[in-house]
């Protein structure tokens, strides 16, 4: 009988060296001769114990982490794959309260199970949702979305429902599925999770969002910085074709749905869903104007749901264990759960999915266990790169969408980002201009020119060059650019600027005190 | 719909341009095609062709083959997709990933993203820098590495982080970067 030892298969536990642990647990063990089977997972979401490895036992899987090659002898000596007692054991992983406390639904199974195992995918109620929908007619599904009030995961948390009715009831054929996995925000990293380690689900997702609107082809639109995602996803894609989830006959059902994986080419852009659709079309991912709506006229001029990986992946549950389950969890007008990142300057970083509702001070403190440096929070950046920067005093505020809105901010697609008190915000707020600038289509004026121009009016604010001027023209440029801009890229970028300007105003004004004093 | 389709574009200026940026490396880029990048260029309009909005599958799989998209082939992408020459050019001038000379023989991305930031990764780009004596976006001078920067790798709980030839290492510091630069050089 060997043992089986699990190690994640993921883009961040490889980072930090597990494919070197997997391989020198294998020696070690043949060397030893002791019998064990390694198997790959994704990551638990624990990342600052990554790499995490768990051990097989009959009570239960049990974790050790962070591991290095040099710690497998030590491993091996202290009888680890009996479980035994180790400096990096950290018992029952079910049991590290970072994730004891945590409502894993869309993440049920991250972690669990191997993602290129359909078995292990079903044992763990894969494939029940889509059972479900199969059942149902494409009303009856988009209705359920509806009620369970799930809202688009990408950022701009619009309601799932109400858009797969537009697609449902147009009635230009053939329609799409296309889901955007262009996961460009830094702090985040919850999609690329999902496809590393379940990635069966998002195909779950993109088959019932088939079924309900009546799309028989799908697209996934990968970002090119995930090649490991891509490389897990296709495989998964392959083998649901194989086991008859995909293709012809959507498990002997007589509907059939193809998917494709797509590789985007490093442009921020292209996570704007009409860019993407023109990324998807072969062109320059250049925003179009809105309406028509992609609902209606999306890729090839085609009615198109497009949705974030963690809208679809959130589907199988819902139409699992139905409107009301989902529903059930979250406050006000934010359902559900949300797989939160936390990033950044934080000692416990990783995926922590939560109901709406818990606040900032939890998510960083309780959770994330404060700053990596052991320094004070000083700042949080919530929802990327167009998320507004939010100082200690705002850390109870709910994760809520609406709540997030009333201070100006956003929760986005759930990223935190932590800055220790070494921060400096005047070179944030230049570098979310610069940000802007690199990342434009050029397709608006107050984008392409307004972002440009900030970067040029924050340093001359930094060098104290007409100070009062110059802090005017800031906000008015701000302004343009929030009212004027086409898309979310130009219309955001001013949240982190105006808020980094409102909360952190001593960090704009350093040369000026200097030469005060 | 494209009234274009088949007429060639030719934009003189941009040709000569692209001559001097890659300083006469390869035969590519003086306007001929070699005999591999040829088979490379046809193996990937042979796979691609059929596809709806077939241009960036068709030109990944010319950069993953010869880690760039050279000028030379853009007549004929255009030609096999029913698109102007101008379109092509256009589609790989905007995407960041799509380089028109070839890199250095590895490639180190840098994460500029916010989530590195805060764990001092503009330090590590400035050392970097110093150390290979190029700037984000350039080659060293013996061709052994080109230095880009890149926003987000999703690694932002291990930050900060990079990427050398497609492998992200995360949690770097200076000497793991350090160690990094000695074995990009190393393999030469």
């Amino acid at each position: 009988m060997s043992t089986t030892v699990w190690v994640p298969r993921d883009t961040s536990a490889i980072s930090v060296g597990a494919e070197d642990v997997a391989r020198g647990i294998q020696a070690e063990a043949q060397r030893r001769g002791e019998a064990v089977r390694i198997r790959r997972n994704g990551s638990r979401g624990l990342y600052w114990l990554e790499p995490l490895i768990e051990v097989e036992t009959p009570a239960g899987r049990i974790a050790y982490g962070p591991t290095a090659p040099g710690d497998v002898g030590s491993l091996f000596d202290a009888e680890f794959l009996a479980g035994g007692a180790h400096v990096l054991r950290h018992g029952p992983t079910e049991t590290i309260p970072f994730l004891a406390r945590q409502e894993r639904l869309c993440f049920a199974r991250m972690g669990v199970i191997d993602p290129l195992s359909i078995e292990d995918y079903v044992a763990h109620g894969g494939f029940t949702g889509l059972r479900t929908a199969l059942a149902m007619s494409g009303t009856q599904i988009v209705q359920q979305v509806t009620d369970s009030g799930l809202r688009g995961r990408g950022g701009a948390a619009f309601p799932t429902g109400i858009k797969w009715k537009t697609v449902l009831d147009a009635p230009a054929t053939p329609k799409y599925i296309v889901c955007n996995a262009d996961e460009g925000d830094s702090g985040t990293f919850s999609d690329r999770m999902q496809m590393e380690g379940d990635p069966l689900a998002l195909i779950e997702g993109m088959l019932i969002a088939g079924l309900a609107v009546g799309a028989e082809q799908g697209y996934v639109y990968i970002r090119s910085e995930y090649p490991l995602a891509e490389r897990i996803l296709t495989e998964a894609i392959e083998l649901a074709t194989r086991a008859g989830y995909l293709g012809e006959s959507i498990a002997g059902s007589g509907k059939g749905f193809l998917l494709e994986v797509r590789r985007g080419a490093g442009a921020y852009i292209c996570g704007e869903e009409t860019a993407l659709l023109e990324s998807l079309e072969g062109k320059r991912g250049m925003v179009r104007y809105k309406p028509p709506l992609p609902a209606l006229q999306g890729l090839f001029g085609k009615p198109t749901v497009v949705n974030n990986v963690i809208t679809f992946a959130s589907l199988p549950i819902i139409l699992e264990k139905g409107a009301a389950f989902y529903r059930d969890y979250g406050m006000g007008r934010s359902r559900g759960t949300l797989p939160f990142q936390l990033a950044g300057n934080i000692k416990r970083g990783g995926l922590v999915e939560k109901a709406f509702g818990l606040t900032l001070r939890e998510l960083l403190y309780d959770y994330g266990g404060g700053s990596a440096t052991g320094r004070p929070i000083r700042a949080v950046q919530v929802g990327g790169p167009l998320g507004a920067f939010l100082p200690e005093k705002l850390f109870d505020t709910p994760l809520d969408y609406e709540a997030f809105a009333q201070v100006d901010g956003m929760i986005g697609h759930g990223g935190v980002v932590a800055f220790d008190d070494t921060v400096d915000m005047a070179h944030m707020a230049r570098y979310a201009m610069e940000f802007c600038a690199i990342e434009s289509c050029g397709k608006c004026t107050p984008c392409r020119i307004g972002s440009t121009r900030g970067v040029e009016v924050i340093d001359r604010i930094v060098a104290d060059e007409s100070r009062d001027k110059n802090l005017t023209l800031l906000q008015d440029l701000c302004e343009t650019m929030l009212h004027g801009s086409l898309c979310a890229l130009g219309g955001m970028t001013p949240f982190p600027v105006l808020s980094a300007l409102k909360h952190f105003p001593e960090d704009f004004r350093k040369l000026a005190s200097r030469r005060a004093a | 719909m494209h009234c274009f389709a088949y007429v060639e574009v030719n934009l003189p200026g941009v040709e000569q341009e692209q001559r001097v940026n890659d300083g006469g490396r390869s035969a590519a880029e003086s306007g001929t095609l070699s005999g591999a990048q040829q088979e490379a260029v046809e193996r990937a309009i042979a796979l691609h062709q059929p596809r709806p909005g077939a241009l960036l599958p068709l030109l990944h799989a010319i950069q993953d083959v010869l880690g760039f998209v050279p000028p030379a082939a853009l007549s004929r992408i255009a030609q096999a997709l029913n698109l102007s020459r101008a379109e092509v050019h256009g589609v790989v001038g905007f995407y960041h990933d799509f380089r028109t000379h070839a890199p250095g023989r590895r490639v180190l991305r840098l994460c500029r993203g916010e989530a590195c930031q805060s764990m001092g990764a503009e330090r590590l780009a400035d050392l970097a820098q110093r150390i290979l004596g190029i700037a984000l976006g350039g080659t060293s001078g013996d061709g052994a590495v080109t230095l880009e920067p890149v926003y987000c790798l999703g690694n932002c709980a291990c930050a900060p982080a990079a990427m050398l030839d497609g492998q992200v290492h995360g949690r770097l510091n200076e000497a793991t970067l350090r160690a990094l630069l000695q074995g990009a050089g190393e393999t030469l």
